[in-house]
């Protein structure tokens, strides 16, 4: 092996464990209540979680929380910024959930459209 | 991509009992819940709080769960990865608080610490080499290789301030400096894994939690140095930390970062394991290398030492796993950075195993200079059960105890010198108001002696007579000239042994002898124990008002001796056949027996 291998092998495996290191950019919050459920939101998740993966961001943490209180509005996800600023997308699905990957994970952007509310602490 | 990583410690501690169990039932369960493609299970070293084990740490959140056993499992999943809230049943609580701990940062036992030689462990999968990459693994090696010349890396060391971690806390940068001078070749790098120090565990935290970190280190040494080949010398009790470096070989042979041609530089390094049979004295380096070389483990005097003549006649480094650790941050941030951790005359942070009567017992990474009060009432979390601190021992059996006075001593190897003790490997036994210093020496002292090897008569001889008087004194037998005796001895095996062994063995009586004479002359004179544990001078008595004739304590005697007094529904011990073995004083539910010590006041 020599050190520019090494170095690629390093960029490969780091995203195994990025997850571990703590404060990211972006925490991605699913409503995981029996009605989220219900709407699906496992499956939307685990797209997310593929679309993620296959853009290599590393700087999002995915976490699950009970119900957020909109039963109609499910599946609901809400965006968390490091900086404060909260975004919450309701009605996600499969094809939204990738949008929101590519728009607002990983260029910034909020996907208007979808999303319900906004604000920043 | 997984959204939450549940790392389960499967460290020897935490497997001990059961994290192995609690690994599968996580599986299981995941698996059940439709889980399984959004959570991964991550088995790492050693986190640190053994006594809390089996413990497991999850991402992201960074909740801290406590005794996971596999029972609790089903309903773990369910509250934390279903419902997505901390299962308040295995949450910690701060002892001194009493409030429930909610994340690992919030715990004070975790962010007292500095992590640098323990920087991965309980963060990675040790089977894995990609995790170790992950973490910059092997790059030091890759810089050092490619990019620095040998004198360079020694000059690097120098810099660095970096002393040895085995005990005697040498320059490590001069004793790399003297192998690389060293005329004769091949030469050899070893590494010391056999840390026989009862209740010291912190070498075996680093190579089950992170053994590339030591692979890694010998490595960039041995560039250093100019030697092709290294041992690690462990004992064969740390199984587990033997199978994990094999493993880490295996994998960094694979890699092609060991073996030949690293880095398509030229240099070679080839590394094997040797088991040690586990005797106290292997540790002590010349008598390592004999066992290295398959010969019976007996220290040799020294010069010649290792970097003149080492294994088979040629120079030989050998260091220890913590310093062998340290090697790899130390390259990648530079010695300027390694240097401002610590006091002026010791940089960088050492790894302390918290034990005996003390909140948090664990391995704690502090810088060098934190103090004995910090260590023990704010990482360490006191000392349990409303007790008093009395003393701590430092650095393994033959340091010495350092009592209250002196708690606010910044610890480093001369600080604790002064003291009359020693920073051995950094071990740190806590003693409390219930132990008996008399006894306490006692028990180092037989440790002491039935590890000396028998090479040199003052070991052999010396701490053999040493311990005949003590157990003298502990039985209500000693006599006004035995603490003199006892320190004339202890004068003469320190000074006149061949190793380590003997020259630190007479530590914990000297110690106590200077801190707690008191309790030396109670013994002699008054035949007292005042902390009531050694039994030859204990009585007991039940206390007849407070009997309530319930025979616990008559049916824990294992001598029968307790029987009800006359017709009376009540109980008494018959002097005669007791004892003193305690079993009625420890099951009585209503404080009516009583253990004194001569001219003691009856108290509980
Ligand atoms: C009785 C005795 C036991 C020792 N045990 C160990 C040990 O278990 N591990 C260790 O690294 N050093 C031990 N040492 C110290 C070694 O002789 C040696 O100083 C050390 O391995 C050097 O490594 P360092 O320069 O990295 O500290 C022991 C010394 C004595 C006298």
């Amino acid at each position: 092996m020599n050190l520019e291998e090494l170095k690629k092998l390093k960029e490969k495996a780091q995203r195994q464990v990025a997850l571990r290191d703590g404060n990211k950019k972006y925490r991605v919050v699913f409503s995981m209540g029996t009605s989220g459920i219900a709407a699906g939101a496992r499956e939307i998740m685990t797209t997310m979680l593929d679309e993620i993966d296959k853009r290599g961001l590393d700087d999002v943490e995915v976490a699950v929380t009970g119900e957020i209180g909109l039963v109609d509005a499910e599946p609901m996800i809400r965006i968390e910024e490091a900086n404060g600023e909260k975004v919450t997308y309701a009605r996600v699905n499969a094809a939204d959930a990738r949008k929101i990957v590519t728009e607002h994970l990983e260029k910034g952007k909020v996907v208007e459209g979808l999303a319900v509310g906004k604000v920043k602490e | 991509m997984k959204r939450t990583h549940i790392l389960v410690c499967t460290g020897t501690g935490c497997t001990s009992c059961g994290s192995f169990q609690t690994r599968d039932a996580l599986l299981t369960e995941l698996q059940k819940n439709g889980l399984s493609n959004e959570i991964d299970v991550v088995e790492t070293g050693c986190m640190g709080r053994c006594d809390l084990g089996p413990v497991a740490l999850v991402h992201p959140e960074g909740t801290f769960y406590k005794n996971v056993l596999a029972p609790d499992v089903p309903k773990l999943v369910e509250e934390h990865f279903l419902k997505g809230r901390p299962f308040q049943k295995l949450l910690p609580t701060d002892p001194q608080t009493q409030n429930v701990i909610q994340t690992q940062a919030d715990f004070t036992f975790f962010n007292r610490q500095l992590r640098i030689v323990r920087d991965n462990c309980g963060v990675i999968d040790p089977e894995k080499i990609e995790e170790y990459i992950a973490r910059d693994g092997y790059l030091a090696l890759g810089k050092v290789l490619t990019e620095m010349k040998p004198e360079q890396v020694i000059e690097e060391i120098k810099a660095s301030g970096l002393r040895g971690r085995g005990g005697a806390g040498f320059p490590t940068g001069r004793k790399w400096e003297l192998m690389r001078q060293a005329p004769v070749s091949p030469k050899y790098v070893v590494c010391n894994a056999d840390e026989g120090d009862p209740g010291a565990f912190m070498n075996r935290s680093v190579l089950e939690g992170d053994p590339h970190s030591v692979l890694e280190g010998m490595a960039i040494g041995a560039y250093a140095m100019g030697a092709n080949r290294g041992f690690i010398y462990i004992r064969a009790e740390y199984g587990l930390a033997v199978k994990r470096l094999h493993i880490a070989i295996e994998q960094a042979y694979k890699a092609e970062l060991l073996g030949k041609n690293l880095f398509g530089t030229g240099f070679d390094f080839d590394l094997e394991v040797r088991i040690g049979a586990g005797a106290f004295v292997c540790g002590e380096e010349t008598a390592l290398m004999r066992s290295v070389e398959g010969r019976r483990g007996q220290p040799q005097p020294r010069p010649p030492f290792p970097a003149q003549r080492g294994l088979w006649g040629k120079p030989t480094n050998i260091n220890n796993v913590e310093t062998w650790a340290t090697i790899r941050p130390l390259i990648l941030k530079g010695a300027k950075w390694f240097s401002s951790i610590g006091t002026e005359k010791t940089k960088g942070t050492k790894v302390f195993c918290l034990a005996g009567k003390i909140n948090n017992t664990g391995v704690a990474e502090l810088p060098f200079g934190t103090t004995l009060r910090e260590m023990i009432f704010e990482v360490g979390g006191g000392v349990p059960n409303g007790k008093k601190f009395k003393a701590v021992q430092t650095g393994g059996p033959s340091g010495g105890v350092i009592p209250e006075q002196f708690l606010d001593t910044p610890v480093e190897y001369e600080t604790l010198q002064k003291l009359g003790s020693i920073m051995g490997s950094g071990g740190m036994v806590v003693v409390d108001e219930d132990s008996c210093m008399v006894d306490f020496a006692r028990f180092f002292m037989e440790f002491c002696c039935d590890e000396s090897c028998g090479k040199c008569p003052p070991c052999r001889v010396g701490t053999r007579q040493m311990l005949n008087i003590l157990n003298r004194i502990c039985a209500g037998d000693g006599e006004l000239d035995d603490i003199q005796k006892l320190e004339d001895l202890a004068a003469m095996v320190k000074d006149t042994s061949l190793c380590g062994l003997g020259q630190t063995a007479p530590n914990p009586v000297l110690t106590t002898l200077k801190y707690f004479r008191h309790e030396y002359e109670a013994h002699i004179i008054d035949k007292q124990c005042p902390a009531r544990v050694c039994r030859d001078l204990l009585h007991f008595e039940i206390d007849e008002p407070l009997c309530k004739g319930c025979s616990l304590c008559a049916r824990a005697c294992p001598v029968q001796t307790i029987g009800r007094i006359g017709t009376l529904k009540k109980f008494e011990i018959h002097e005669e056949k007791c004892i003193h073995c305690g079993a009625c004083f420890e099951v009585c539910r209503f404080d009516a027996v009583k253990k004194t010590s001569p001219g003691m006041l009856v108290t509980a």
